[in-house]
């Protein structure tokens, strides 16, 4: 397909006699909310973990772009335009809010070798960075140690970050896990605002919210991928019926 | 040849004290996750326990009793009073207190001993030396270090690898969290493996007596050949330890064996001397160097 | 709302902070100026070469903290650099003094600012070197590889019998610096002060900078630098060097005020000791280190005074610090998180 923008072919990963992906294969296409959803152990942390450079492939390839990354760095991936928000926050706890998303924003603009000049008067850094805190909603919690937020809080953070560094393909894992529900619609409102900008990945476990906004669906089931479709077609399907939605879930 | 033959086995006995040593220390590492910079006074607590005792008593026997109780005592005391509160901090707070011990013990041993390095006579049933290959005599006493190290090390091999403890050690080096899950007591556990990282260290320490001299300092020279053994053999891998110990040992023998001759023959005796000192201390620093460029982790590590 | 932020761009508790940190700085210089006077006023001159020996082991401490409080670098190898700028101002006033060439093409100096510049540059360059290995490793095994790496230096220091081996080398009078006598206990604190100023006056810019953020995250996760796109090793790297380099001026100074170089410098307890430093005065904190370096000076002279096991005493303290206190004397650090094994 042309319009691919990340392309995974027989993507398998084992570990030790555990196979977390098994030939999983899919596509997400430029512009899309690409939803992934499985039971737990299906392999979504895993998979974008992968995508990310984070976890080498025992095989399979991860096109971005028309370009193989497969062999290259998160760091480097990251600055072809991947961007992921963790399930299990990882973030800067020592520092500010703003200090977290000014980082984002240095890294974005190139190298950090300037050994001289104040980066936190630094208007080139400061100012996207807190307009990318007002975008989640954080802007009074700028100068907030990130150890003294709330978990929900850290979430928007997380996201506040990975816009940052401007992405062109956004990989979601569980940006709703934990939250309240009023922080869980505020999410989604913010999201469906994303989509318009950037193509996203979401692994999440909130169906009404994979529902509401995703284009497309894949079903991850042991390490594969059972079927890729809209909402309307996943719900319909008979094999995801019984591997999966059978339980109860929808 | 006769002499490249003592030189090895001069390597492998030196290895052999390094492998107590590095044991202990890298199952403590891979285990525990705290670095213990005092395992070399354990080393050294050894060695004077049975130094003390072989020059009361006379008696070997009594001595090697003194030196392993001397240690294990020691070890239990330093894991309950300091180590066990260190599991949880970061290595900044671990080396800060190792180090205290080390002062510690170091100057307390000075106190109580002196300066004076101790002489510790050989026993008289190990004093002679065995033909090995027709025509080359070795010291009994050093083969039989050499056999007891082996001894331990296949001992070790068994414990770690049959038995069910060894089984939760083993784990315990990879899946810390695993171990924990399975209500096995980890703070027992931790005491076993700290227990017996001590005696293994002061069995070093004790059967280095009659072949070194017994003084304040010798700990931390060792200890840091130590930790370069496991960082070549890879932290938390007791085989790692091993093969480490014997490179390390072999290669520090021989280059301070052969590199003085061959390099006279390139030079005069006293720039080659000088030159083959430098080069010899060195030289396993280079190889930890050359490991590290290929396996950062170590040869024998799990980790990725 | 958020514009009006913006354009502030600092934290409004900040400037508060500012104002009481420019206050202690002025009471700090005032300190400083005075001591010598002081010391002479109250018959008591040995003070002046007291406070050299703190002010040149702040810098040496302050270099550690870049890497080991700011970045999280446990390296325990410090004193190699240390010791490095020591032989460099040691081998250059042994060739000076025989009138011949190092290595057969560099000459000596007794010049303060060329010894010094070299010192800067080779202590840079073991760091390089060193710090490429080291920097392959994370946690138990760094600490481990930057202490035997050190040892390593040290051994070759031992070995080099033309410049003393063990025995060490006797630098006869201090470089010479813009005729001034520098012979003079007073006149040489001065001097180190300045340096201290100069030093600690980059070094304040250096952590602040878009590179001094990059390695206090490196310290709080080196996880989240790599997923936005910053590869951690060369900042590391750079860090070490920069680390290595500031060890180096230390040591050059140390050199001109005991006028003697030995392997003792580039001892492994000596690593120890300014690791020690680093943590009693608070790492990632500008003047912790010197703070710390002033206790631990200071201890050991009055420990000394009492008895000469005094190390018999210090390690039970340092024992005491590390489990009941989180570090640092002064700036009680917060529960940070320990770095994964």
């Amino acid at each position: 397909m042309p319009d691919a923008l990340l392309r995974v072919d027989h993507l398998t990963k084992r570990f030790g006699g555990l196979t977390a992906t098994n030939d999983l294969s899919l596509e997400v296409r430029t512009g899309e909310l690409h939803a992934v959803i499985g039971p737990n152990g299906a392999g979504k942390t895993t998979l974008i973990s992968q995508l990310f450079g984070e976890l080498a492939p025992n095989a399979g390839t991860i096109h971005f772009a028309g370009e193989d990354i497969t062999a290259l760095s998160t760091a480097a991936r990251v600055r072809r335009g991947l961007a992921r928000s963790f399930q299990i926050t990882q973030l800067l706890f020592d520092y500010s809010a703003l200090d977290n998303v000014a980082l984002a924003v240095q890294a974005h603009l190139g190298h950090s070798y300037h050994f001289w000049a104040d980066a936190r008067s630094d208007r080139a850094l400061t100012e996207p960075a807190l307009l990318g805190l007002a975008r989640v909603g954080l802007e009074g919690r700028a100068h907030v140690a990130v150890k003294e937020m709330s978990h929900g809080e850290q979430k928007q953070l997380e996201l506040a970050i990975a816009l940052a560094t401007r992405p062109r393909l956004l990989l979601l894992d569980e940006p709703m896990a934990g939250l309240g529900t009023t922080e869980c619609a505020a999410t989604i409102d913010l999201l469906r605002k994303l989509k318009q900008e950037t193509t996203i990945l979401l692994v999440e476990h909130d169906m009404d919210a994979v529902f509401a906004l995703a284009d497309r669906i894949s079903v991850l089931v042991d390490g594969q991928c059972i079927t890729t479709g809209t909402g309307e077609e996943v719900r319909n399907n008979e094999t995801v019926r019984i591997a999966y939605l059978g339980e109860g879930n929808v | 040849m006769t002499l490249a033959l003592e030189q090895i086995l001069n390597g492998v006995q030196f290895g052999v004290a390094l492998f107590l040593l590095a044991a202990g220390l890298t199952l403590i590492f891979g285990i525990m996750g705290v670095i213990n910079l005092a395992h070399g006074s354990l080393y050294l607590i050894g060695a004077y326990g049975a130094a003390l005792v072989s020059q009361r008593t006379g008696s070997f026997i009594l001595a090697i009793l003194a030196g392993l109780a001397a240690s294990a005592i020691a070890g239990l005391i330093i894991e309950f009073v300091v180590i066990r509160k260190l599991y949880a901090r970061d290595h900044v707070q671990q080396v800060l207190a190792t180090f205290g011990l080390i002062l510690f013990i170091n100057e307390g041993a000075t106190i109580l001993f002196g300066r004076q390095p101790l002489f510790v006579a050989m026993p008289p049933a190990l004093s002679g030396a065995v033909e090995i290959i027709p025509g080359v005599p070795y010291p009994t006493y050093r083969l039989a270090v050499i056999a007891v190290g082996l001894l331990v090390a296949f001992g070790l091999y068994l414990f770690v690898n049959k038995t069910r403890v060894g089984m939760l050690v083993r784990a315990g080096a990879t899946h810390r969290d695993m171990v924990r899950a399975l209500g096995v007591d980890i703070r027992l556990l931790y005491t076993l493996v700290f227990g017996l990282g001590a005696l293994l260290a002061g069995l070093a320490g004790l059967m280095a007596g009659p072949l070194l001299a017994v003084q304040v300092g010798m700990g931390e020279q060792i200890l840091i050949l130590t930790f370069v053994v496991v960082v070549i053999g890879g932290v938390g891998s007791i085989r790692g330890a091993f093969f480490g110990a014997m490179i390390v040992g072999i290669t520090d023998t021989l280059l301070r064996g052969f590199l003085p001759a061959l390099l006279r023959s390139l030079m005069t005796t006293s720039q080659a001397d000088a030159l083959a000192a430098g080069l010899s201390s060195m030289g396993i620093y280079l190889i930890m160097a050359l490991v590290l460029l290929i396996k950062p982790q170590g040869l024998f590590s799990g980790q990725n | 709302m958020a514009r009006t932020e913006a354009a502030a761009g600092v934290n409004p508790g900040a400037r508060r902070i500012l104002l009481l940190r420019g206050a202690g700085l002025v009471v700090l210089a005032v300190v400083l100026l005075l001591l010598p006077m002081t010391a002479n006023a109250i018959g008591d001159p040995a003070l002046i070469t007291l406070a050299t020996r703190m002010i040149i082991y702040a810098i040496a401490a302050a270099s550690l903290n870049l890497i080991l409080g700011y970045g999280g670098l446990v390296s325990f190898g410090h004193a190699a650099y240390f010791g490095v700028g020591g032989y460099v101002v040691g081998i250059l006033y042994f060739h000076f003094a025989a009138d011949d060439l190092f290595l057969g093409f560099i000459p000596g100096s007794n010049q303060f600012l060329i010894t010094l510049f070299a010192a800067m540059v080779v202590s840079g360059l073991a760091a390089l070197v060193l710090g490429a290995l080291s920097l392959r490793t994370t946690g138990l095994q760094f600490i481990m590889i930057t202490l035997a790496f050190a040892q390593m230096v040290f051994f070759l220091f031992v070995s080099l019998k033309v410049y003393g081996g063990d025995d060490g080398l006797i630098v006869r009078r201090r470089n010479l610096l813009f005729g001034l006598n520098m012979a003079n206990d007073t006149t040489f604190y001065f001097v180190c002060v300045t340096i201290a100023a100069l030093y600690f006056a980059v070094f304040w810019r250096l952590v602040g900078s878009r590179f001094g953020l990059v390695l206090g995250g490196i310290r709080q996760n080196e996880r989240r630098l790599a997923a936005i796109g910053i590869s951690t090793y060369r900042y590391k790297l750079v860090a070490f060097v920069i680390a290595g380099i500031g060890a180096g001026i230390a040591g050059a100074l140390m050199a001109n005020f005991s006028k003697f170089v030995s392997p003792d410098m580039l001892h492994w307890s000596r690593s120890g000791e300014l690791m020690i430093m680093v943590i009693l005065g608070g790492g990632a904190t500008l003047f912790g280190p010197a703070i710390g370096a002033v206790i631990l000076v200071g201890l050991e002279t009055v420990l000394t005074g009492w008895t000469e096991h005094w190390q018999f005493i210090l390690g039970p303290i340092l024992i005491l610090i590390a489990l009941f206190t989180r570090g640092g004397v002064l700036t009680l650090l917060e529960n940070r998180r320990a770095p994964d094994a």
